[in-house]
């Protein structure tokens, strides 16, 4: 179900999230920062949840800003 | 009391900013980006925020091109360091800070060409003169103008506290290319050992100054809501008043353009028959004006001038000073001047 539930927004960096969570706030999708789900990644750092019907803008979005991201994982 | 030391650090702050410092630790306290609770996430903003500040007043269109560091020093250092290799050739003029001078002059030992253009007695830079200096092996010109990358001191003209600084780097520099002063740890990619290949982690490694950075933003956001415009006007009429007061007292030279609009609001000058330290303790046990005297820092640019070695008075003027403080220091110089003839 795409359009249900929420995605997370892989990042390298939290900058990088601060970052994209700016520019998903000006287009209106709520973003939340969440430590990484752990059946994700061993990763210790943050991503951003957001809703799974955004996962499509946020993607433009960060290929627009040209940000490089691990990926945008349904949970 | 009246504080004239604005070119070395600015004082008073905002209040805002001793604010957005004691909130930070009262409240937040937490390392930013090595967590994911709530705290760290609470400081990760306050760093985000304080690159988003600074982006803004030096219209850089990426706030991740904006890399910490403790000083204007320390990003000069990484800009110079990071991208000259033996065999470049490097233009500077001959008025640098010895922020600049000392990390070429290092780097010349390691096989780096170096070239300070001369530059008048006024000061200024013939730009015939540096374009003549261009090789086909420059890789770097470093001046008091920046065009790709942009060192900036936190705690003097942004208003924010000691231990704030960096480099903003324009979108025309590779940052692969660019060599980190330092690499550790940076709460991204924690699976390598090798250090991330991108901004600002590239450059920013270890726990970071996130407490200074929130006084940063505060100084930054109070001169954005000020207008730099209205900054500028104010210093221009206090430059103003304090060269033409200098001007008519008998016995002081002044340094420099003498001219408010084409230059900052910063006034070298000396008292015929004082030694500069003389003057700046008298000054300040008589009269309570805190100032700079001697070389600044800068010996080239003192030879420039031809103030080298005894140096010069420097009255640093600030967002916080006044006429009515420059008309009481126009007051002492005179006073000091003809106790001197």
């Amino acid at each position: 179900m795409s359009g249900e539930g929420y995605a997370v927004i892989l990042v390298y960096s939290t900058s990088h999230a601060m970052h994209i969570e700016r520019l998903l706030g000006k287009r209106g999708v709520a973003c939340k920062m969440i430590p990484v789900p752990r059946q994700i990644s061993s990763d210790c750092g943050v991503c951003i949840r957001i809703p799974q019907a955004h996962a499509a803008i946020a993607r433009e979005t960060v290929e627009a800003a040209r940000i490089e991201i691990q990926g945008i994982a349904h949970i | 009391m009246i504080y004239f030391d604005n070119a070395a650090t600015s004082w008073p702050k905002p209040p805002c900013v001793a604010e957005a410092m004691t909130h930070y630790l009262a409240e937040i306290g937490a390392n930013p980006g090595r967590s994911g609770h709530r705290l760290a996430v609470a400081a990760a903003r306050v760093v985000y925020g304080a690159r988003e500040a600074v982006a803004e007043l030096l219209r850089a269109p990426d706030p991740l091109r904006v890399v910490f560091g403790a000083n204007a020093t320390e990003a000069l250092n990484l800009a110079l360091s990071g991208l000259l290799r033996p065999g470049d050739h490097a233009v500077t003029g001959s008025m640098e800070h010895n922020s600049v001078m000392r990390p070429l002059r290092a780097l010349e030992r390691t096989g780096v060409q170096v070239t300070a253009v001369p530059c008048t007695p006024e000061g200024s830079l013939d730009p015939g003169d540096l374009a003549a200096a261009v090789r086909p092996n420059t890789r770097l010109i470093a001046l008091t103008h920046a065009i790709d990358l942009l060192a900036f001191s936190g705690h003097k003209s942004l208003y924010g506290p000691m231990g704030t600084g960096g480099l903003v780097i324009g979108e025309r520099v590779d940052a692969g290319l660019l060599t980190p002063l330092k690499r550790g740890g940076t709460g991204s990619r924690s699976e390598h050992e090798e250090q991330p290949e991108f901004l600002p982690d590239l450059c920013e490694s270890g726990t970071p100054n996130a407490v200074g950075l929130a006084g940063l933003a505060a100084g930054t956001r109070w001169v954005l809501a000020q207008g730099v415009e209205r900054i500028r006007e104010h210093e221009l009429a206090l430059t103003g008043q304090l060269l033409a007061g200098l001007a008519a007292i008998p016995g002081v030279t002044i340094y420099g353009p003498r001219d408010a609009r084409r230059q900052t609001a910063t006034v070298s000058f000396k008292i015929a028959g004082l030694e500069t330290s003389e003057i700046g303790l008298r000054l300040d046990d008589e009269f309570a004006i805190l100032c700079r005297v001697g070389l600044h820092c800068a010996p080239p640019a003192h030879r420039t001038l031809g103030t080298f070695p005894a140096g010069t008075v420097r009255f640093g003027m600030g967002a916080f000073n006044t006429a009515e403080q420059v008309a009481a220091a126009l007051n002492a110089v005179a006073a000091l001047a003809q106790e001197a003839r």
